[in-house]
């Protein structure tokens, strides 16, 4: 993978020398910069900013949408009703749910990450309700027979059943969130990795964009590597 | 009527069981007028062809199914009911070891026997390997391991020796009945397996074809000896079919 990467960095050198254009930096003037905003604050303040939302939007999103996935996967009624709804939200632009979100609420970090959530619960829903669907009547049977009373069921047999979905839906959370969060900050907040990148973009600062979306991208990439694929690998340790 | 050991006995009795119609298939009848009493500590068979609701009877006798009409008294043994499926039914995320403990209660003294019982089935290596790790017989060794391990007043089971090969069949029968002599318990055994019927059972109960009802109540006139007799299984199997 790093051979991979690599080869795309020499191309881009290559790409950028080249062209000779001030929109399209070398690889080189982009790590600059990055070394600059990171010995200045800038950096670490805007990163840190959009990170806290990221968790914020992260953790209600799944909780909220786990909740409504599983309720949505046990009662057939409810799931019948509430699909329309669900295929609506799925489809609602994200452009559209920030913009409304931020007339309706104004321009607070509340909003914002309603925003965000309003994205992503729909998502971990269905991921969810598929869990949900899929819970087998045999082991359930099984926990009745041999009296394992709700607690044990729900740890023992219900959860690890969704854990896979969970994860995955976690995984591929963590990737829609971050990129809508950035739209919000550059949308209305005065911080964080959007707000920077907006202010890059007026004064058409592409060297500055590409420095912080290489940040980003590193950060995202360390959380998925050092949290969500050990986590994923240890609650699937038991397959064959 | 007060049964032996001055215990009672359990009390079937199923008037109606409908499978209620789904889509394009028609509402079907599964059992009628099924109505039998089970003695303490006897072993009963009940056999017939697939599809005859032998699955079905035990499920309600489990309390598993409770849509039909009729009663199930199972007295105060209800309490101490095991079910071994067809299927091994193990949490395929806990351990051998921890699929056994999770069935008792926290502190449970049983809880130290775990290893002997293991042991005794044959799974004192696997104990802390994942189910889906190990052979179906090994797995249905588990499963009888986690029913006994409960020292069941009643203990159902479900077909629990179909598709595996003759030897370990054999061997999980003798395990069982060898199970059943050290912790003497009310068996009800589904099996369409005739051979297997005769050898297990002290009496046996035939649902008819089609029917959904009984067709035939008999006691099963085997020494402990006879048991391990081939010929003597077949004879008396003769007697009892040809009937």
């Amino acid at each position: 993978m790093a051979g991979s990467l690599l080869a795309l960095a020499v191309l881009w050198y290559v790409i950028a020398v080249y062209a000779q254009n001030r929109y399209l930096p070398t690889p080189l003037a982009v790590f600059d910069v990055l070394l600059r905003e990171g010995a200045n604050g800038e950096l670490w303040k805007n990163t840190s900013a959009t990170l806290a939302r990221v968790a914020v939007a992260f953790v209600v999103s799944m909780i909220i949408g786990t909740a409504i996935g599983l309720v949505l996967g046990r009662s057939k009624p409810a799931d019948k009703f509430f699909d329309a709804w669900l295929i609506l939200f799925l489809n609602l632009p994200a452009l559209v749910t920030i913009t409304l979100c931020y007339i309706w609420f104004g321009l607070t970090d509340a909003a914002a990450i309603t925003a965000v959530a309003l994205n992503k619960i729909p998502n971990v829903a269905v991921n969810m309700r598929e869990g949900a669907r899929s819970l087998s009547k045999d082991l359930d049977e099984m926990a009745k027979v041999y009296k394992f009373g709700w607690w044990k069921t729900l740890r023992h047999v219900t959860l690890p059943q969704l854990a896979p979905f969970f994860a995955a839906a976690a995984r591929s959370g963590l990737a829609l969130v971050w990129k809508i969060v950035l739209v919000v900050e550059a949308f209305g907040r005065s911080s964080g990795v959007g707000y920077r990148l907006s202010i890059a973009f007026q004064e058409f600062d592409v060297t500055t964009i590409l420095a912080y979306a290489l940040a980003f991208i590193l950060v995202v990439q360390a959380i998925e590597f050092a949290v969500l694929q050990p986590l994923q690998s240890r609650v699937t340790a038991w397959r064959r | 009527m007060k049964g032996v050991n001055g215990k009672l006995p359990i009390r079937v009795s199923v008037r109606r069981k409908i499978f209620p119609a789904v889509g394009t298939r028609e509402a079907q009848l599964v059992l009628k007028d099924v109505s039998f009493e089970v003695e303490p500590r006897s072993f009963l068979v009940i056999t017939g062809p697939s599809g005859c609701g032998k699955s079905t009877l035990l499920n309600i006798i489990a309390g598993l199914d409770t849509d039909f009409e009729g009663v199930v008294d199972l007295g105060p043994a209800k309490d101490r009911l095991t079910f071994i499926f067809q299927t091994p039914r193990l949490l395929p995320w806990r351990t051998v070891y921890e699929n056994i403990a999770l069935v008792l209660p926290d502190g449970d003294p049983r809880l130290a026997r775990i290893p002997e019982m293991l042991e005794r089935v044959g799974l004192g290596q696997a104990m802390n390997a994942y189910p889906e790790r190990l052979s179906l017989g090994m797995q249905r060794r588990a499963s009888l391991a986690r029913g006994f391990i409960l020292e069941p007043e009643i203990l159902l089971m479900d077909e629990p020796f179909v598709s595996l090969d003759d030897p370990t069949a054999t061997s999980l029968r003798e395990l069982l009945t060898e199970l059943w002599h050290s912790h003497p318990t009310t068996v009800i055994f589904v099996t369409h397996d005739r051979a297997e019927a005769i050898q297990l059972g002290t009496r046996i109960l035939r649902l008819a074809p089609g029917k959904a009802s009984v067709a035939q109540d008999v006691t099963i006139n085997l020494t402990e000896a006879q048991r391990h007799d081939r010929a003597a299984i077949l004879a008396e199997q003769n007697r009892i079919f040809a009937a």
